[in-house]
């Protein structure tokens, strides 16, 4: 076990799969001789060179596509987008090419194309650069997508991630990136997390609060703060894939609890939440004491103005009050 | 009556003398497969009529040259990538017209097992890479392909066709310079036919001179006349040695025309008769035909039989499109993912029972009722040939190759 950063569990991850397979290849904006907008990428130009660390211009939605194409073809592309912000030049690409392409063909070809990039605010980036958009991505029939929220679930998703056969939009965080966690060493075997299983991060059984991507740290603070303060105890999931979801996992902790709160950085409606909620009270209604709660970014466009920002998206006290209120309606 | 600037442009080309023809084996092979490709064009038309088609149908009849010519000067190994407009190019690849005409009915029998429909076949064991809806969506994915082979390190050159009105989606810039500095090899092939669905030429492109568009990217361009397939060929021969061998992208030209609407659903309100009558006379099947006959490869009687023998190989493709069954409602959910078993969890909501909503693991097998009605309503309908569309929709059966010019094409 090595204590790792995010971003260097990625680059781990990369560099273990360009080795192990000859197909896998990077494409994206700065990945190469900058060492990557993050640095998810850094020192990859150097060991695997030019033909497999592709510096691009500056055309999300054609370097999206070429991917596709060249994962329809023999490789296993890995595109980066510097953020989701990006993606959304692409989603023509993503969408109605990536996603569709293996259903609208009659199952003849598979695109397993690997679609990486970071979201998030936090940074006074303002409003074109600080998106939470997984909601759009989850949307999406075809896709898979993943929201891992630790260096070690980053590492073993994106390895996963690459060796699926299906495209996969893989979401990482802005502020996750220096948050260190523990990594199992690759001494000791491939560290492959699958899709469609969740992580209970926290046991608990009067409240459960489902995090997504920045926001299980969230999540997991604010049951910290209701232990504490409160003397509930809460218990805290984390999806870490989105499709497929591990909804049995999230259903199991409701029916113990009897009450679920899910926390988001995007907007509200049409959200991870809304869909979420939906889901849980068609399948455990009988078993919700209280209406599910969501606590979510503010459906306003990203401010830049520092103390704007930070009512903006969610942080413990939000969370805290909306695990209360849940209680408060028995 | 006058001719179109670019009917006059397309008909010049050095003095060489005439395109060279093929061996005539070839010939009679490239002038039987576009007679193939007509009259399953025609008949489409006039099955989309009755409503044993459905949604949008793109048809290539005049462009049959653009077709044949270039996927002729391509090896089985190359791909081939094309637009909405292509049946022609999956029966010029090898498909059978049969899975073409079942996916048109929208029938399991289908090449794309009636998902994708008329925009949407698909042949990967043929190289015929799609069909793809979206105008200009094609040209990265087909820089994906170029990428590939550089990448693998193999020989396979790509052909990217499109029209004109692709030439101005943000994908054509953004492709032709990542083609250029890949130095992919990858011909971008534009088959201009003088329109954008209803938009002329001149009044969507400030540039009209479209093989130059691609020179500020880094990609050099070239032009042949797209009505006659034997200048397609040699036109694209040439672009896929150096696309294939130098590693230099290469955008041609091939001007051309359709002699229909854009698609069934257009009243053709931007043209005159005048003009359509005008390209007419350089059918590209009546001009080879005129070319075999004089250089002795075919008479009159045998362009006759091929042409009987295209309809007849019509004649089983649909009959093949009847007897195919339609997709089973359980299989609604076939293939939207590759499900190996390294993954689990929620992929899909099945929404088709009136219940909650179950997990494809507990995706009832059995079909609701009421769901069922609804399936077999639209299964059974029109292919027992009991619904019709408006008749003025229905539209003419074009010349064949005995020379037989229709003046009485709609003009709006």
């Amino acid at each position: 076990m090595a204590v790792l950063r995010y971003r260097d569990a990625l680059n781990q991850a990369l560099r273990e799969e360009l080795t192990r397979d000859e197909r896998v290849f990077l494409m994206g904006e700065d990945i190469g001789v900058f060492n990557g907008a993050y640095k998810v990428t850094a020192g990859l130009l150097e060991e695997f060179g030019e033909a497999r660390v592709r510096d691009t211009p500056i055309s999300e939605n054609t370097i999206v596509g070429m991917g596709v194409g060249a994962a329809m073809t023999g490789t296993r592309p890995v595109v980066e987008l510097m953020t989701i912000n990006f993606s959304l030049l692409a989603m023509d690409q993503i969408v109605n090419h990536a996603a569709h392409i293996r259903y609208m063909f009659g199952g003849q070809v598979t695109v397993p194309l690997v679609v990486r990039m970071p979201q998030g605010a936090g940074h006074q980036l303002g409003p074109t650069h600080s998106h939470s958009l997984e909601a759009l991505y989850l949307h999406v029939p075809g896709l898979l997508v993943a929201v891992p929220s630790t260096p070690a679930d980053a590492k073993g998703l994106l390895k996963s991630a690459i060796r699926d056969d299906n495209p996969v939009i893989f979401i990482e965080h802005e502020y996750l990136y220096g948050q260190r966690g523990d990594v199992p060493d690759p001494d000791d075997g491939d560290h492959l997390v699958p899709f469609g299983k969740a992580a209970v991060r926290r046991e608990g059984d009067d409240v459960t609060l489902v995090g997504i991507s920045r926001m299980a740290l969230t999540a997991s603070r604010a049951a910290e703060v209701l232990a504490e303060e409160h003397d509930i105890s809460a218990e805290v999931i984390d999806p870490r894939t989105l499709r497929p979801l591990d909804l049995d996992t999230i259903l199991a902790s409701v029916r113990k609890t009897n009450r679920c709160v899910i926390v988001e950085e995007g907007w509200p409606h049409g959200g991870v939440g809304a869909n979420l909620a939906a889901l849980i009270q068609e399948q455990a209604f009988d078993d919700l004491d209280a209406p599910v709660g969501r606590v979510t970014g503010a459906d306003v466009p990203m401010p830049y103005s520092k103390p704007l920002e930070q009512i903006a998206f969610p942080h413990e006290p939000q969370v805290v009050a909306a695990a209360l209120a849940t209680l408060r309606d028995v | 009556m006058a001719t179109t600037p670019a009917a006059r442009r397309s008909r010049s080309r050095s003095d060489d003398g005439p395109p060279p023809l093929p061996e005539p084996d070839a010939a009679r092979e490239w002038l039987a497969t576009m007679l193939l490709i007509r009259r399953f064009e025609e008949r489409a038309g006039e099955l989309y009529a009755k409503a044993k088609i459905g949604g949008f149908l793109h048809l290539a009849i005049g462009e049959e040259a653009t077709i044949v010519g270039a996927a002729r000067a391509l090896r089985d190994s190359d791909y081939l990538i094309s637009t909405y407009r292509s049946h022609g190019h999956a029966i010029a690849r090898g498909t059978p017209p049969d899975k073409v005409m079942a996916e048109l009915f929208g029938k399991e029998g289908g090449c794309s097992r009636g998902r994708g429909g008329s925009m949407h076949m698909f042949d990967l064991e043929r190289r015929f890479m799609g069909g793809y809806g979206i105008v200009g969506g094609n040209l990265p994915i087909a820089a994906g392909f170029g990428l590939t082979a550089d990448l693998l390190r193999t020989e396979d050159a790509t052909l990217c066709m499109f029209g004109d009105g692709a030439s101005n989606q943000g994908t054509f810039g953004e492709t032709m310079n990542l083609a250029a500095l890949w130095r992919l090899p990858v011909v971008f092939m534009v088959s201009n036919n003088q329109f954008g669905m209803g938009t002329a030429l001149a009044r969507h492109s400030a540039v009209t001179d479209l093989q130059r568009k691609g020179e500020s990217f880094g990609v050099p361009g070239a032009r042949c006349d797209g009505m006659d397939v034997a200048d397609t060929h040699r036109t694209i021969v040439d672009a896929l040695h150096r696309a294939r061998d130098e590693r230099q992208p290469v955008l041609v030209e091939a001007v051309t025309y359709r002699f229909r609407g854009h698609s069934m659903a257009d009243p053709e309100e931007y043209r005159t008769r005048e003009q359509v009558a005008e390209w007419r006379r350089r059918d590209p099947i009546a001009l080879f035909s005129a070319r075999l006959e004089e250089t002795g490869v075919l008479d009159a009687d045998g362009v006759a039989k091929l042409d009987a023998e295209a309809v007849a190989r019509v004649d089983e493709a649909v009959a093949f499109a009847d007897a195919s069954p339609f997709p089973a409602p359980e299989s609604l959910y076939d293939d939207v993912y590759a499900l190996g078993d390294q993954v689990r969890g929620w992929y899909s909501v099945d929404e088709r029972s009136p219940g909650v909503h179950r997990g494809e693991d507990e995706r009832e097998r059995d079909v609701d009722p009421r769901m069922q009605e609804e399936y077999d309503q639209h299964a059974s309908g029109p292919h027992s040939g009991q619904e019709q569309r408006p008749a003025d929709e229905a539209q003419d059966a074009d010349a064949g190759p005995g020379g037989r010019t229709h003046d009485g094409e709609r003009g709006g």
